[in-house]
Protein backbone atom coordinates (compact mmCIF):
# COMPACT_ATOMS: atom_id res chain seq x y z
CA UNK A 1 0.00 0.00 0.00
CA UNK A 2 2.55 2.98 -1.10
CA UNK A 3 -0.30 5.74 -1.15
CA UNK A 4 -1.19 5.34 2.61
CA UNK A 5 2.26 4.94 3.63
CA UNK A 6 3.02 7.93 1.99
CA UNK A 7 -0.23 9.57 4.01
CA UNK A 8 1.27 8.27 7.10
CA UNK A 9 5.06 9.45 6.11
CA UNK A 10 3.56 13.15 5.46
CA UNK A 11 1.31 12.72 8.66
CA UNK A 12 4.38 12.37 10.47
CA UNK A 13 6.10 15.07 8.93
CA UNK A 14 3.91 17.66 9.84
CA UNK A 15 3.75 16.22 13.33
CA UNK A 16 7.99 16.60 13.37
CA UNK A 17 7.51 19.99 12.56
CA UNK A 18 5.24 20.49 15.08
CA UNK A 19 7.89 19.55 17.29
CA UNK A 20 10.58 21.26 16.16
CA UNK A 21 8.98 24.29 16.35
CA UNK A 22 7.92 23.50 19.15
CA UNK A 23 11.52 22.31 20.70
CA UNK A 24 13.24 25.84 18.66
CA UNK A 25 11.13 28.23 20.66
CA UNK A 26 11.32 26.44 23.98
CA UNK A 27 14.97 26.88 23.57
CA UNK A 28 14.78 30.39 22.28
CA UNK A 29 12.88 31.10 25.37
CA UNK A 30 15.45 29.56 27.63
CA UNK A 31 18.27 31.11 26.05
CA UNK A 32 16.77 34.54 26.58
CA UNK A 33 15.88 33.70 30.08
CA UNK A 34 19.14 31.83 31.03
CA UNK A 35 21.81 33.39 29.06
CA UNK A 36 20.66 36.36 28.18
CA UNK A 37 18.91 37.05 31.83
CA UNK A 38 16.10 38.68 30.87
CA UNK A 39 13.47 38.13 33.31
CA UNK A 40 10.36 36.31 32.37
CA UNK A 41 6.93 38.37 32.83
CA UNK A 42 4.01 36.99 34.41
CA UNK A 43 2.71 36.21 30.77
CA UNK A 44 5.99 34.76 29.64
CA UNK A 45 5.72 32.20 32.31
CA UNK A 46 1.80 30.97 31.29
CA UNK A 47 2.76 30.78 27.80
CA UNK A 48 5.90 28.60 28.95
CA UNK A 49 3.52 26.46 30.68
CA UNK A 50 1.68 25.41 27.49
CA UNK A 51 4.94 25.62 25.38
CA UNK A 52 7.50 23.46 27.11
CA UNK A 53 5.26 20.28 27.48
CA UNK A 54 4.27 20.59 23.94
CA UNK A 55 7.96 19.12 23.35
CA UNK A 56 7.60 16.19 25.23
CA UNK A 57 4.12 14.91 24.77
CA UNK A 58 4.73 15.83 20.59
CA UNK A 59 7.73 13.46 21.06
CA UNK A 60 6.21 10.88 22.38
CA UNK A 61 3.61 10.84 19.83
CA UNK A 62 6.31 10.80 17.56
CA UNK A 63 8.14 8.00 18.56
CA UNK A 64 5.68 5.58 17.42
CA UNK A 65 3.18 7.45 15.37
CA UNK A 66 0.24 8.04 17.85
CA UNK A 67 -2.51 9.78 16.44
CA UNK A 68 -4.03 10.29 19.65
CA UNK A 69 -1.41 12.92 20.62
CA UNK A 70 -3.60 15.62 18.79
CA UNK A 71 -5.74 15.28 21.22
CA UNK A 72 -3.48 15.93 23.55
CA UNK A 73 -1.49 18.45 22.17
CA UNK A 74 -4.12 20.71 20.49
CA UNK A 75 -5.64 22.23 24.16
CA UNK A 76 -2.22 23.15 25.13
CA UNK A 77 -1.17 24.67 22.09
CA UNK A 78 -4.48 26.40 21.88
CA UNK A 79 -4.30 27.90 25.50
CA UNK A 80 -0.61 29.08 24.44
CA UNK A 81 -1.85 31.08 21.49
CA UNK A 82 -4.52 32.68 23.23
CA UNK A 83 -1.93 33.84 25.97
CA UNK A 84 0.31 35.22 23.54
CA UNK A 85 -2.41 37.12 21.81
CA UNK A 86 -3.30 38.81 24.82
CA UNK A 87 0.22 39.16 25.09
CA UNK A 88 0.63 41.47 21.41
CA UNK A 89 -2.25 43.11 21.92
CA UNK A 90 -0.80 44.86 25.89
CA UNK A 91 2.61 44.90 23.63
CA UNK A 92 1.29 46.84 20.96
CA UNK A 93 -0.84 49.20 23.58
CA UNK A 94 -4.09 47.78 21.79
CA UNK A 95 -5.32 47.04 25.42
CA UNK A 96 -3.80 49.43 28.14
CA UNK A 97 -1.90 47.64 29.94
CA UNK A 98 -3.35 49.08 33.60
CA UNK A 99 -5.39 46.32 33.05
CA UNK A 100 -2.71 44.17 32.71
CA UNK A 101 -1.89 41.49 35.46
CA UNK A 102 1.32 42.12 36.05
CA UNK A 103 1.94 45.46 37.23
CA UNK A 104 4.53 44.36 39.91
CA UNK A 105 8.19 43.04 39.35
CA UNK A 106 9.22 42.02 35.64
CA UNK A 107 6.55 44.40 32.90
CA UNK A 108 4.80 43.05 29.90
CA UNK A 109 5.83 45.30 27.41
CA UNK A 110 9.32 45.89 28.34
CA UNK A 111 11.37 45.64 24.77
CA UNK A 112 13.53 43.36 25.24
CA UNK A 113 14.50 42.82 21.48
CA UNK A 114 13.29 43.97 18.58
CA UNK A 115 14.24 42.74 15.08
CA UNK A 116 13.15 44.45 12.82
CA UNK A 117 10.45 46.18 13.97
CA UNK A 118 8.04 43.44 14.10
CA UNK A 119 9.82 40.40 15.71
CA UNK A 120 9.61 41.01 19.09
CA UNK A 121 9.53 38.46 22.00
CA UNK A 122 5.91 38.10 22.31
CA UNK A 123 5.58 38.03 18.53
CA UNK A 124 7.74 35.09 18.14
CA UNK A 125 5.55 33.38 20.84
CA UNK A 126 2.51 34.08 18.77
CA UNK A 127 4.12 33.21 15.37
CA UNK A 128 5.28 29.57 16.97
CA UNK A 129 1.62 28.94 18.47
CA UNK A 130 -0.10 30.03 15.63
CA UNK A 131 1.53 27.77 13.39
CA UNK A 132 2.07 24.70 15.75
CA UNK A 133 -2.09 25.24 15.75
CA UNK A 134 -2.48 25.51 11.94
CA UNK A 135 -0.75 22.42 11.87
CA UNK A 136 -2.04 20.22 14.55
CA UNK A 137 -5.94 21.21 13.02
CA UNK A 138 -4.77 20.29 9.37
CA UNK A 139 -2.96 16.73 10.99
CA UNK A 140 -6.53 16.46 12.56
CA UNK A 141 -8.50 17.01 9.69
CA UNK A 142 -6.56 13.94 7.74
CA UNK A 143 -6.36 11.85 10.65
CA UNK A 144 -10.27 11.54 10.47
CA UNK A 145 -10.25 11.40 7.05
CA UNK B 1 6.22 -19.81 -0.19
CA UNK B 2 6.29 -17.09 -1.96
CA UNK B 3 3.16 -15.83 0.46
CA UNK B 4 5.73 -15.99 3.24
CA UNK B 5 8.63 -14.10 1.44
CA UNK B 6 6.62 -11.57 0.63
CA UNK B 7 5.45 -10.98 4.42
CA UNK B 8 9.15 -11.28 5.81
CA UNK B 9 10.14 -8.71 3.35
CA UNK B 10 7.77 -6.63 4.46
CA UNK B 11 8.73 -6.44 8.07
CA UNK B 12 12.34 -6.00 7.84
CA UNK B 13 11.02 -2.56 5.59
CA UNK B 14 8.90 -1.00 8.41
CA UNK B 15 11.53 -1.64 10.91
CA UNK B 16 14.31 0.01 9.46
CA UNK B 17 11.72 3.01 8.89
CA UNK B 18 10.36 3.72 12.07
CA UNK B 19 14.16 3.36 13.68
CA UNK B 20 14.56 6.04 11.31
CA UNK B 21 12.15 8.43 11.90
CA UNK B 22 13.39 8.10 16.12
CA UNK B 23 16.85 8.66 14.91
CA UNK B 24 15.26 12.19 13.03
CA UNK B 25 13.98 12.69 16.11
CA UNK B 26 17.39 12.07 18.28
CA UNK B 27 19.59 13.76 15.81
CA UNK B 28 17.35 16.74 15.82
CA UNK B 29 17.37 16.92 19.61
CA UNK B 30 20.98 17.00 20.17
CA UNK B 31 21.53 18.86 17.31
CA UNK B 32 19.38 21.59 18.91
CA UNK B 33 20.85 21.20 22.03
CA UNK B 34 24.34 21.62 20.50
CA UNK B 35 23.05 24.86 18.51
CA UNK B 36 21.76 25.76 21.69
CA UNK B 37 25.35 25.37 23.81
CA UNK B 38 27.54 27.09 20.86
CA UNK B 39 24.78 29.87 21.23
CA UNK B 40 25.19 30.51 24.89
CA UNK B 41 28.78 30.19 24.26
CA UNK B 42 29.42 32.44 21.75
CA UNK B 43 26.91 35.28 23.37
CA UNK B 44 29.27 35.04 26.68
CA UNK B 45 32.79 35.55 25.26
CA UNK B 46 30.93 38.36 23.22
CA UNK B 47 29.55 39.77 26.25
CA UNK B 48 32.86 39.78 28.29
CA UNK B 49 34.88 41.52 25.07
CA UNK B 50 32.45 43.79 25.21
CA UNK B 51 33.01 44.24 28.87
CA UNK B 52 36.53 44.53 28.74
CA UNK B 53 36.62 46.79 25.85
CA UNK B 54 33.94 49.02 27.75
CA UNK B 55 36.47 48.40 31.11
CA UNK B 56 39.05 49.70 28.54
CA UNK B 57 37.73 52.95 26.64
CA UNK B 58 35.11 54.23 28.89
CA UNK B 59 36.17 52.90 32.65
CA UNK B 60 33.69 55.88 33.61
CA UNK B 61 30.66 53.57 33.01
CA UNK B 62 31.98 51.03 36.14
CA UNK B 63 33.35 53.99 38.64
CA UNK B 64 31.71 57.02 38.44
CA UNK B 65 33.26 60.13 40.46
CA UNK B 66 30.99 60.05 42.94
CA UNK B 67 31.11 56.25 43.15
CA UNK B 68 31.75 54.95 47.17
CA UNK B 69 34.88 53.16 47.20
CA UNK B 70 36.45 50.83 49.69
CA UNK B 71 39.65 49.94 50.44
CA UNK B 72 43.60 51.65 49.34
CA UNK B 73 43.75 53.78 45.88
CA UNK B 74 46.71 52.39 45.44
CA UNK B 75 45.00 48.83 45.09
CA UNK B 76 45.54 47.54 41.19
CA UNK B 77 42.16 45.20 41.55
CA UNK B 78 38.90 46.76 40.95
CA UNK B 79 35.73 45.06 42.27
CA UNK B 80 32.49 47.32 40.97
CA UNK B 81 29.20 45.52 42.62
CA UNK B 82 26.09 46.29 41.64
CA UNK B 83 23.60 45.81 44.59
CA UNK B 84 20.02 46.11 46.23
CA UNK B 85 19.86 47.05 49.71
CA UNK B 86 16.77 45.10 49.95
CA UNK B 87 18.32 42.07 47.65
CA UNK B 88 19.16 39.07 50.07
CA UNK B 89 22.09 37.60 48.23
CA UNK B 90 23.78 40.59 48.12
CA UNK B 91 23.16 40.74 51.97
CA UNK B 92 25.08 37.00 52.07
CA UNK B 93 27.69 38.21 49.31
CA UNK B 94 28.70 41.27 51.90
CA UNK B 95 30.47 39.56 54.88
CA UNK B 96 32.16 37.60 51.75
CA UNK B 97 33.37 40.44 49.88
CA UNK B 98 34.77 41.93 53.12
CA UNK B 99 36.61 38.64 53.93
CA UNK B 100 38.12 38.79 50.52
CA UNK B 101 39.40 42.30 50.78
CA UNK B 102 41.16 41.72 54.40
CA UNK B 103 42.42 38.26 52.67
CA UNK B 104 43.91 40.40 50.03
CA UNK B 105 45.25 43.75 51.80
CA UNK B 106 45.84 46.54 50.27
CA UNK B 107 45.20 45.01 46.72
CA UNK B 108 41.43 45.23 46.25
CA UNK B 109 39.48 48.55 45.91
CA UNK B 110 35.56 47.42 46.19
CA UNK B 111 33.60 50.34 44.42
CA UNK B 112 29.59 49.96 45.48
CA UNK B 113 27.23 51.16 42.36
CA UNK B 114 23.00 50.66 43.29
CA UNK B 115 20.94 48.69 41.40
CA UNK B 116 17.64 49.04 43.25
CA UNK B 117 15.72 46.92 41.19
CA UNK B 118 13.01 46.02 44.04
CA UNK B 119 10.16 47.78 43.77
CA UNK B 120 10.98 51.17 46.66
CA UNK B 121 14.19 50.07 47.49
CA UNK B 122 15.46 52.96 46.02
CA UNK B 123 14.47 54.91 49.36
CA UNK B 124 16.88 52.43 51.08
CA UNK B 125 19.97 53.81 48.93
CA UNK B 126 18.70 57.50 49.75
CA UNK B 127 19.11 56.90 53.58
CA UNK B 128 22.91 55.24 52.88
CA UNK B 129 23.67 57.98 50.69
CA UNK B 130 22.82 60.37 53.22
CA UNK B 131 24.54 58.43 55.84
CA UNK B 132 27.42 58.76 53.47
CA UNK B 133 26.98 62.24 54.65
CA UNK B 134 27.33 61.23 58.17
CA UNK B 135 30.50 59.08 57.31
CA UNK B 136 28.31 55.81 58.55
CA UNK B 137 27.84 54.28 55.09
CA UNK B 138 29.41 51.14 56.12
CA UNK B 139 27.90 51.03 59.95
CA UNK B 140 24.29 51.92 57.90
CA UNK B 141 25.04 49.14 55.39
CA UNK B 142 25.13 46.86 58.26
CA UNK B 143 22.34 47.47 59.99
CA UNK B 144 20.73 47.80 57.08
CA UNK B 145 21.63 44.01 55.92
CA UNK B 146 21.28 42.86 59.63
CA UNK B 147 17.88 44.16 60.09
CA UNK B 148 16.97 43.11 56.11
CA UNK B 149 14.65 40.28 56.97
CA UNK B 150 12.52 42.83 58.73
CA UNK B 151 12.03 44.90 56.92
CA UNK B 152 12.45 43.34 53.40
CA UNK B 153 11.07 40.45 54.31
CA UNK B 154 9.32 38.51 51.47
CA UNK B 155 10.90 40.82 48.79
CA UNK B 156 8.69 43.78 49.97
CA UNK B 157 10.63 46.57 51.40
CA UNK B 158 8.94 48.52 53.95
CA UNK B 159 10.44 52.40 54.02
CA UNK B 160 8.87 52.93 57.85
CA UNK B 161 10.13 49.31 59.89
CA UNK B 162 13.71 50.78 58.72
CA UNK B 163 14.25 53.55 61.14
CA UNK B 164 13.89 51.65 64.56
CA UNK B 165 17.29 50.06 63.31
CA UNK B 166 19.09 53.42 61.99
CA UNK B 167 20.29 54.71 65.48
CA UNK B 168 23.10 51.67 66.09
CA UNK B 169 24.94 52.94 63.54
CA UNK B 170 25.14 56.08 65.37
CA UNK B 171 23.29 58.61 62.66
CA UNK B 172 21.60 61.59 63.16
CA UNK B 173 18.03 60.62 62.24
CA UNK B 174 16.92 64.25 62.22
CA UNK B 175 19.68 65.27 59.76
CA UNK B 176 18.80 61.77 57.27
CA UNK B 177 15.33 62.79 56.75
CA UNK B 178 16.58 66.32 55.49
CA UNK B 179 19.67 65.15 53.45
CA UNK B 180 18.00 61.87 51.47
CA UNK B 181 15.53 63.93 49.68
CA UNK B 182 19.00 65.93 48.09
CA UNK B 183 18.06 65.62 44.51
CA UNK B 184 21.68 65.04 43.81
CA UNK B 185 21.16 61.73 45.48
CA UNK B 186 17.93 60.66 42.96
CA UNK B 187 20.40 62.26 39.82
CA UNK B 188 23.05 59.41 41.25
CA UNK B 189 20.75 56.85 41.88
CA UNK B 190 19.60 57.44 38.10
CA UNK B 191 23.16 57.55 36.74
CA UNK B 192 23.79 54.20 38.62
CA UNK B 193 20.86 52.38 36.79
CA UNK B 194 21.16 53.42 33.58
CA UNK B 195 24.99 52.75 34.26
CA UNK B 196 23.79 48.81 35.00
CA UNK B 197 21.51 48.79 31.73
CA UNK B 198 24.49 49.71 29.49
CA UNK B 199 26.62 46.75 31.56
CA UNK B 200 23.14 44.75 31.52
CA UNK B 201 23.34 43.66 34.61
CA UNK B 202 19.80 42.37 35.30
CA UNK B 203 20.41 40.82 38.54
CA UNK B 204 21.58 41.60 41.82
CA UNK B 205 24.59 41.41 43.03
CA UNK B 206 26.74 41.54 39.96
CA UNK B 207 30.47 41.95 39.72
CA UNK B 208 32.95 43.03 37.26
CA UNK B 209 36.40 42.36 38.80
CA UNK B 210 38.71 44.91 36.71
CA UNK B 211 35.88 44.74 34.15
CA UNK B 212 35.23 41.40 33.49
CA UNK B 213 32.15 39.42 34.79
CA UNK B 214 31.90 36.50 36.53
CA UNK B 215 32.02 33.53 34.44
CA UNK B 216 29.21 31.97 36.32
CA UNK B 217 27.57 33.48 39.43
CA UNK B 218 28.80 32.33 42.62
CA UNK B 219 31.21 32.89 45.51
CA UNK B 220 34.12 30.67 44.14
CA UNK B 221 33.71 32.46 40.78
CA UNK B 222 34.42 35.34 42.47
CA UNK B 223 37.35 34.56 44.61
CA UNK B 224 38.82 32.63 41.36
CA UNK B 225 38.28 35.91 39.74
CA UNK B 226 39.85 38.15 42.13
CA UNK B 227 42.99 35.60 42.44
CA UNK B 228 43.58 35.63 38.97
CA UNK B 229 43.55 39.35 38.95
CA UNK B 230 45.76 39.65 41.55
CA UNK B 231 47.45 36.90 40.03
CA UNK B 232 47.92 39.19 36.71
CA UNK B 233 48.53 42.18 38.47
CA UNK B 234 50.81 41.82 41.34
Amino acid sequence: MPHSDQTSNSNWTILFICWLIASISTLGSLFFSEIMKFAPCVLCWYQRICLFPLVLILSMGLFSFDKSVVRFALPLAIAGWFIALYHNLLYTGIIPESIQPCSKGVSCTEDYINLFGIFTIPMLSLISFSTIVVLLFMLKRRLSK
Amino acid sequence: MKKQKAIKKQKPIEKPKTMKKQNIVLISSVLLVIVFALGAYFYKTQQSTKLSFMARENASTFVRDYSLTLGSDDAKVYIVEFFDPACETCRDFHPFVKNLMAANQGKIKLVHRYAPFHPGSDYFVKILEAARKQGKYWETLEAMFNSQHIWASHHNPQPELIWQFLPEAGLNIEQIRNDMNDPEIAKHIEQDLADANTLNVRQTPEFFVNGKPLPNFGYDYLKELVETEIKANY
